[in-house]
């Protein structure tokens, strides 16, 4: 299951500007049947991240409670209620790319990024997430960084990645 | 004239560059005033040679591969784009004798046609199944179905045309097409390679299965991790609907059908076919009870067939050819083909599609031509994180769904993971339960808890620490999942760990210490 957020710490307050922003992405959608996933898709796509002060304006939109909205948010793997950094490093953990050096991978970055999954660098540059196969397995192994996949990654090309994120060296 | 030029634009050709490329052939022909024709193609499966570039010539298709930026010029000085003997020419790609071999049915226009184009589909046969279908009483589609003997490609094997019966069998006017395509199982892309490289051919299923089954509305749910799919996809159905094959009257039928793409949301459990039910609905992925079967009872309480995507992009076929023609294709109760992704440590990985009944052998050595490092082939992995570790000594095993039953695996969706001897098996016996814990949908505790104590059993196991006891109690913690699970996440989980103890069980040893 999901690991618990770490800092779901009560959240600020939606400004006007924001709440407006939000009534637009949740106001056409509303109707639609199982409208909540691709409600919350298009709050992170517009927003980074899922603003935990905008549960009680989708729960309200939706007829559902805020604990139901909560509940659907932590159970997705791709939902996030803080902020990521200024870049998003997904790595394939899954078995094509470990037959592929995945895990040595792995270990480059934590050693050069000093941090785990689901963690952000302190200077807010890199945000790193583990991902269960991208569909690239015959060209392993395999990261997607901002939404780009990269193949046939060797720990040269994993560093030029982060180089090109302004990772220290 | 100018000659016209391939690139495909699909995840695995654009991770190794395929966009770079395509920017500087453009550039480097401009350069020299040659005029080209760019045409971004799907992915002809070759993933070892992608990019791998096309030029069309009056013999047919001259390959390149695998093509890099820096290649490109002297690509061009060797006289590219006319034919010319560069070390990355290919020659005439229908002819090598990796494509040649296959027999594709599902894939008969990747890589060939320019996926979105219309005209490119119908010209290669796109819709014959379609029109067939709206000439067809409904029964007789399902009776196709039924009598091609196609069984569900996302798994778990069902025959097909009985999902089909049961949802035309209810009296009830909203009835759903689900497409399951959130292809999660490591070492599997070929749901991906269709929405990419032939999208519109998802949709003719659809629709016919929308025919058949007496629904009106489909919904395709693909998993956040395919950005590429999406995209293209989303394009092929607006161009479907105002070509009139979607939409209030198909094909001016008065019949109506149309598709609504909806998007995942990284968990793995959501491709089981409850928990996708409940996902659509906007709920947590939560694995339902059956029964009642989502055929009865499925999405928003209607009648739904949910099927893997490869199943119905099976269906056009099969109605233009016949189902006898397509069931005499395959081996055993394995009928047709079934499209086989060759991954991991292998020289010459992708998409090879062939009926029922090959070996993994031949598949590893003939197709894979063994491991990309060079070293021997230690285990395999079919089917998927679910699927079982495989030795060498069961590498002569058909590519059959009660072949792999027989020796405790599964064939699952057509996945094969290859790991070379330097592969350690306990780490992969660990990752199968930690993997179990990170995607369980909680609900039952042999899953949710079991595979929590699996990973630390495992790591005990791997530090030598009570060997004897730590076994038995990995052996009946499996038991337990196995035989406790509500679904098959938990329940086939024990796969893979028990398959690397029965096989692997040297690598299970107590170790000298580093
Ligand atoms: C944990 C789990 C994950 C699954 N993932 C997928 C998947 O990603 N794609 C898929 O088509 N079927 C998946 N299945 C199988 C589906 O539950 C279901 O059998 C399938 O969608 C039925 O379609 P078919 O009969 O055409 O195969 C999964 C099953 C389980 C238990
Ligand atoms: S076996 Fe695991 S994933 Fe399946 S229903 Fe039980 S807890 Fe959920
Ligand atoms: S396993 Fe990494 S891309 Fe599929």
């Amino acid at each position: 299951m999901k690991p618990v957020a770490k800092s779901s710490s009560a959240s600020n307050p939606l400004d006007a500007d924001m709440h407006l922003r939000l009534e637009g992405i949740i106001t056409p959608m509303a109707a639609m049947p199982g409208a909540l996933l691709p409600i919350l898709h298009a709050v992170q796509d517009a927003f980074g991240h899922v603003p935990p002060a905008c549960v009680p304006l989708i729960a309200n939109a939706l007829n559902l409670s805020r604990a139901e909205v909560h509940g659907v948010i932590s159970f997705y793997h791709d939902f996030r209620s803080t902020p990521p950094g200024r870049h998003v490093l997904k790595l394939c953990r899954a078995e094509a790319c470990q037959a592929r050096g995945a895990r040595e991978l792995e270990a480059q970055l934590v050693s050069r990024l000093g941090i785990g999954f689901h963690e952000t660098t302190a200077d807010g540059s890199i945000t790193l997430e583990p991902v269960y196969c991208l569909g690239n397995c015959a060209c392993a192994p395999t990261a997607m960084l901002d939404g780009t996949v990269h193949g046939r990654l060797s720990t040269e090309r994993m560093a030029s990645l982060l180089d090109s994120c302004g990772v220290k060296k | 004239m100018s000659v016209r030029v391939y690139v495909p634009r699909d995840t695995s050709a654009l991770a190794c560059g395929a966009d770079e490329v395509a920017a500087a052939i453009n550039a480097e022909a401009s350069r020299r005033g040659i005029t080209i024709e760019l045409v971004r193609n799907g992915s002809r499966g070759l993933c070892w040679l992608e990019p791998l570039v096309e030029v069309e010539t009056t013999e047919g298709r001259i390959g390149f591969g695998p093509v890099s930026v820096d290649t490109v010029g002297e690509l061009f000085d060797a006289g590219f784009p006319n034919a010319n003997s560069h070390a990355l020419s290919l020659g005439l790609v229908e002819d090598l004798a990796w494509l040649k071999k296959q027999q594709r049915v599902c894939f008969s226009r990747n890589g060939i046609i320019d996926p979105i184009s219309l005209e490119d589909f119908e010209a290669h046969g796109g819709w014959q199944g379609a029109r067939r279908a709206l000439a067809m009483r409904p029964q007789d589609i399902v009776s196709a179905v039924t009598e091609s003997g196609l069984r569900g490609r996302g798994g778990a094997a069902f025959p097909c045309g009985i999902k089909w019966q049961t949802v035309h069998d209810q009296l009830v006017a909203q009835k759903f097409i689900v497409c399951n395509a959130d292809e999660g199982d490591s070492g599997t892309f070929s749901d991906r390679m269709i929405l990419e490289g032939d999208p519109y051919r998802l949709i003719e299923g659809m629709l016919i299965a929308g025919l058949a089954c007496g629904a009106n509305q489909g919904f395709v749910y693909l998993r956040s991790e395919y950005p590429l799919a999406r995209q293209i996809f989303v394009q092929a159905l607006e161009r479907a609907r105002e070509a009139g094959w979607l939409g209030t009257n198909v094909a001016d039928s008065g019949r109506a059908f149309d598709i609504d793409l909806r998007i995942g949301a990284g968990a793995y459990i959501c491709g089981e076919e409850t928990s996708l039910l409940e996902s659509l609905e906007g709920k947590r992925g939560q694995v339902r009870f059956k029964p009642p079967l989502p055929a009865i009872k499925g999405l928003f309480g209607q009648p739904t067939v949910i099927n893997n995507l490869i199943t119905l992009a099976s269906v056009p076929d099969i109605l233009v050819n016949g189902a006898e023609w397509y069931r005499d294709l395959g081996y055993g109760r394995s009928r047709g083909t079934l499209p086989i992704q060759l991954t991991g440590n292998i020289r010459c990985g992708g998409l090879v599609e062939l009926g029922f009944g090959v070996s993994l052998r031949e598949l590893l050595y003939d197709y894979g031509g063994g491991s990309a490092s060079g070293r021997p082939i230690r285990a395999v992995q079919v089917g998927g994180p679910l699927g079982a570790y495989l030795p060498e000594s069961q590498f002569d095993t058909l590519i059959d769904y009660e072949a792999f039953a027989a020796i405790d695996a599964m064939l699952g969706h057509g996945g094969i993971v290859v790991f070379d001897d330097t592969v350690d098996m306990t780490e992969q016996a660990r990752f199968a339960m930690e993997f179990c814990a990170i995607e369980s949908c909680g609900k039952c505790t042999p899953c949710r808890i079991g595979s929590r104590r699996g990973v630390e059993v495992i790591e005990r196991l791997r530090q030598g620490v009570d060997a004897a006891a730590n076994r038995a109690l990995l052996e009946s913690l499996c038991d337990t999942m196995q035989h406790g699970s509500l679904c098959a996440l938990g329940g086939l989980t024990p796969l893979p760990v028990k398959s690397a103890l029965a096989h692997f069980s040297e690598d299970f040893q107590p170790r000298p210490p580093a």
